[in-house]
């Protein structure tokens, strides 16, 4: 499926839509390429001219600064000239369709979208559809994906506990609506961990959740024995006014992170946490500020995992090797 | 042409029970006659019908033909064609055009549309309610008299049960049936896919079988309370399949259909975000197809129709969800229904009986069958012919069919349309 | 055989003459990744310098980036703070195309500005592609387009002449 889409007739990635259908070497050439960037943003010269002349356009139809920015500072570092639009506010807004928008930029020669979009298969639309030379990164649309989160994820997951197949994984809150955790359920499958485990109440579960190869809980007491890695989901503010959950106060009883729950799980676990937290609500202060969150870990890492992902992604279709 | 002849073909007219080889007799519009040539009978023309079955029209249950209202979608004069290329013969229009058949004049203006485009049985199915909103009923005598045959939701939910009810009973006090696709206005209006292990994968919004089955369950209940004959349209899922069952053994006057692709595709048949397979209701589970084949071979589904929806180019166009649902179907209902009972699921007489008499009798039609007297509509085809979809073939302004480029067996090479000749190959 | 030792020696003499000559104070010995950094090592040692050697890694200011893509193996470079006005010395194994040494220049430059830079390099081959040249060598070679020439090391470091079938 997506992995004719994503990959070239090679076999190299020419969009990062999924992580669906992308093999454990290819996960783990983009984890090995993200750690060369991660120790160049720490020098003092912190660009590479590897895509330089490339022009990058953050297409983002939903809001997001954190994610946004990050893919700027990407951008930039690969010394690419980078543009963001927020859609939100522009010609879509006013009824420009989504293969308009596309057309009109494509018209003043880009070589990359990053898409941002509220419905699930708005990427993959926009790949299908671009010129061929165009390359189409997704940074999130609607609850199907997340893929470049996903993979600063297992990054950071790589960098505290090194060997994937020994880990039992557990993420924890709203997976119904959660792209991150689909991408994240994908990436932890396809490099061979031991279990992921999604703890959630019924309501924030989708139909079939098994199918997607996880183990379920629906208590976080029971939920988080022996777990070596907790991932927190954000839940957000809708999910008690569509009736999905009474309360914040009362998910905080039952889901929320807290020291004591903690200690449930492997005394040298660690916390992670895509952001943005709500502290109080699925994570207390003291955890995440605490010694076993890697939080601050993951978003320093967001900028070397995408430098990676870009630049493996532009490399010329097509031309004599 | 007053006088026609079709010769050595297999008639296939589950509504007499028959099936050999024979010819059949058309005089100034009408059957006069099967395998014996009646006396003096001198035909204008002869068909020869060789290795091809001859059988009555396909009455199609559900359609939309996009006029009035739509005209960027499809028009008559595109989809009375594609109708015509199928060996459909008769076809019920659904009420949700813009604007809604609520009115005699709406009626009125189909009926000319038809006429000027030489295509004269098309029946739109009157609104159950004004505008189809839900509140108010619709005039049923007066769109009953100008000449529609049922009354329907069209591709609205109706939230109240009560104007539900009363309009049932009004419409069984006019002996008109009540045609309803069953779909829970509250669980049922958020969804592109089925809700299940495709939908998790893909986070793509759904809608529960639930939602069928619930509205099914009141409008059965309702069906028991008002009297009223309800025929439910476009089955998907296996417990509607079940609860249909036992309400026909209950002995409730009911009747059912399903769409051709439900009885082939389910959601693992999906291309993930290709915009074809967007259909309402949804490509279910493995299981529910397995039980919509089983219902219709039992007779628990009484018939097959297309739910042809011819959409323009713009509405396919956009992430999955976004995008209008709907398939163009008409020309790929007979080798669909052929391809089925090349599965075994049905046999030949089954599969032409629900695209012929059981639709007919569901309308209170007399027609759907070849005896002597009623209206000559024919369908003849080949059954082994070898035919691709695509630009050449393909008459319907809609392209929206995830079998496009699909390679067939079985086509119509000859309609007739009350012994008028509306299509030849 | 190439006696590496004995192109120490002709490179390691040829360096003191170009230092006297071009007037250098207090150089900075960079050497490029990997050959390059063995070869540095041992002048390093031969002229005395007690700076620590700079390791430059070119992978990312490569020119062929678009045909090959992103080697995973990178290891980011190692230089002082300060390029700001120094003299370098820079050091590699083979100087053939040009094409190594402009990306090293384009590095080093995006460091900061040096004085003067200074290139050093133990085997000259013919086939360059870049107006550039070492300004002290080991020795010069004319090869045939097919062979290929490169030092192995670290220990002990040796000279690799393989003959490939398709051209550079």
């Amino acid at each position: 499926m997506g992995d004719n889409l994503q990959l070239n007739s090679e076999g190299k990635l020419k969009h990062f839509l999924t992580i669906e259908g992308l093999s454990q070497t290819l996960l783990n050439e983009i984890l090995d390429t993200a750690e060369s960037f991660a120790e160049i943003s720490e020098h003092q010269v912190k660009k590479v001219p590897l895509l330089r002349g490339k022009t990058i356009v953050n297409l983002f139809f939903e809001n997001s600064t954190r994610t946004k920015t990050t893919f700027e500072l990407a951008g930039t570092r690969l010394s690419a000239d980078v543009l963001s639009i927020n859609i939100a506010t522009s010609a879509t807004a006013k009824g420009e369709s989504l293969l308009d928008t596309i057309r009109n930029l494509e018209a003043m020669y880009v070589d990359m979208f990053v898409v941002r979009h509220a419905i699930s298969g708005a990427a993959h639309f926009i790949a299908q559809h671009a010129a061929p030379h165009i390359s189409v990164i997704n940074a999130g649309d609607g609850q199907h994906a997340h893929p470049t989160q996903a993979m600063l994820d297992m990054f950071t997951i790589r960098q505290f506990k090194k060997d994937f197949a020994k880990l039992r994984v557990a993420i924890i809150g709203d997976i119904l609506h959660s792209r991150v955790a689909r991408s994240q359920i994908q990436a932890l499958n396809i490099l061979g961990v031991a279990e992921v485990r999604v703890i959630a109440p019924k309501t924030l579960l989708p139909a079939e959740v098994e199918t997607l190869g996880v183990t379920v809980s629906h208590n976080l007491t029971d939920g988080l024995q022996d777990i070596d890695v907790v991932i927190m989901l954000r839940l957000q503010k809708e999910r008690m006014t569509s009736a999905l959950l009474p309360s914040e106060s009362e998910y905080f009883k039952c889901f929320g992170l807290t020291e004591e729950k903690l200690k449930i799980a492997k005394p040298d676990a660690i916390v992670m946490h895509p952001g943005p937290i709500n502290r109080g609500v699925e994570i207390d202060s003291k955890v995440a500020d605490g010694l076993q969150s890697v939080i601050l870990k993951q978003v320093s890492n967001g900028v070397a995992v995408r430098m990676a992902i870009m630049s493996m992604v532009l490399r010329k279709q097509g031309m004599p090797a | 042409m007053r006088f026609i002849q079709i010769d050595d073909g297999r008639i296939i007219d589950p509504a007499n029970h028959i099936n050999r080889e024979g010819s059949v007799y058309l005089a100034d519009g009408k059957v006069a006659a099967i395998f014996n040539k009646p006396d003096g009978f001198t035909p204008d023309t002869v068909i020869d019908a060789q290795n091809k079955i001859i059988c009555p029209g396909f009455i199609d249950l559900s359609t939309r033909l996009r006029e009035p209202g739509q005209n960027r979608k499809a028009t008559f004069a595109s989809e009375t064609l594609a109708a015509a290329s199928a060996g459909v013969t008769s076809l019920c229009l659904q009420p949700d055009t813009i604007p809604v058949v609520d009115t005699p004049a709406v009626v009125e203006f189909i009926k000319d549309l038809a006429e000027k485009v030489g295509y004269t049985q098309v029946y739109p199915i009157a609104a159950l309610t004004q505008k189809l909103e839900g509140t108010e009923l619709s005039a049923m005598l007066s769109l009953k008299q100008a000449g529609c045959l049922a009354v329907g939701t069209g591709n609205r939910a109706m939230p109240n049960l009560l104007v539900l009810r009363r309009a049932m009973e009004y419409a069984a006090s006019h002996d008109l049936t009540v045609m309803i696709r069953p779909n829970d206005y509250w669980l049922g209006s958020q969804g592109c896919v089925h809700e299940g292990a495709f939908a998790t994968r893909y986070g793509l919004p759904s809608v529960p079988e639930a939602a069928e089955t619930i509205a099914l369950a009141h409008c059965l209940e309702l069906a028991e309370l008002t009297g009223c004959h309800v025929h439910f349209g476009q089955i998907s899922g296996k417990r509607s399949v079940i609860r249909i069952y036992q309400a026909k053994k209950y002995g409730l006057n009911i009747t059912a259909d399903v769409a051709i692709h439900q009885l082939h595709l389910t959601e693992n048949d999906i291309k993930p975000f290709d915009s074809a397979y967007h259909v309402l209701p949804p490509l279910r589970t493995e299981e529910d197809k397995q039980y919509l084949r089983q219902g219709l071979e039992n007779g628990t589904l009484d018939c097959i129709c297309s739910d042809h929806q011819p959409h323009d180019l713009d509405a396919k166009l956009g992430a999955f969800p976004e995008t209008e649902a709907g398939m163009s179907a008409l020309e790929t209902l007979l080798p669909l229904m052929l391809a089925l009972v090349a599965k075994n699921a049905i046999n030949l007489d089954q599969g032409i009986a629900a695209l012929t008499q059981k639709p007919a009798s569901v309308l209170g039609l007399a027609s759907g069958a070849l005896t002597p007297g009623l209206a000559a509509d024919i369908c003849i085809f080949d059954p082994e012919l070898v035919w691709q979809v695509g630009t050449d073939t393909w008459k319907s302004q809609g392209i929206n069919t995830p079998y496009w480029g699909k390679i067939f067996k079985g086509r119509v090479t000859h309609t007739f349309q009350g012994g008028q000749l509306i299509f030849s190959l | 055989m190439i006696n590496i030792a004995q192109l120490l020696d002709v490179l390691e003499a040829e360096l003191n003459r170009i230092i006297i000559e071009r007037k250098l104070a207090n150089p900075l010995m960079i050497g490029i990744r990997t050959g390059g950094v063995w070869v540095a090592e041992q002048l390093h040692k031969r002229l005395g310098l007690t700076e620590p050697l700079g390791l430059l890694d070119i992978s990312f200011y490569r020119d062929d980036f678009s045909q090959i893509g992103v080697n995973p193996n990178v290891k980011p470079s190692q230089l002082p703070s300060h390029i700001e006005g120094r003299d370098i010395i820079l050091v590699d194994d083979v100087f053939y195309t040009g094409r190594t040494i402009r990306a090293a220049l384009n590095e080093i430059f995006d460091y900061g500005r040096p004085n003067q830079v200074v290139l050093a390099v133990l085997i000259e081959r013919d086939g360059k592609q870049i107006p550039l040249s070492p300004d002290c060598i080991g020795v010069r070679m004319n090869l045939n387009p097919s062979q290929r020439i490169k030092l192995i090391g670290p220990e002990p470091l040796a000279i690799d002449l393989q003959t490939t079938d398709t051209a550079a």
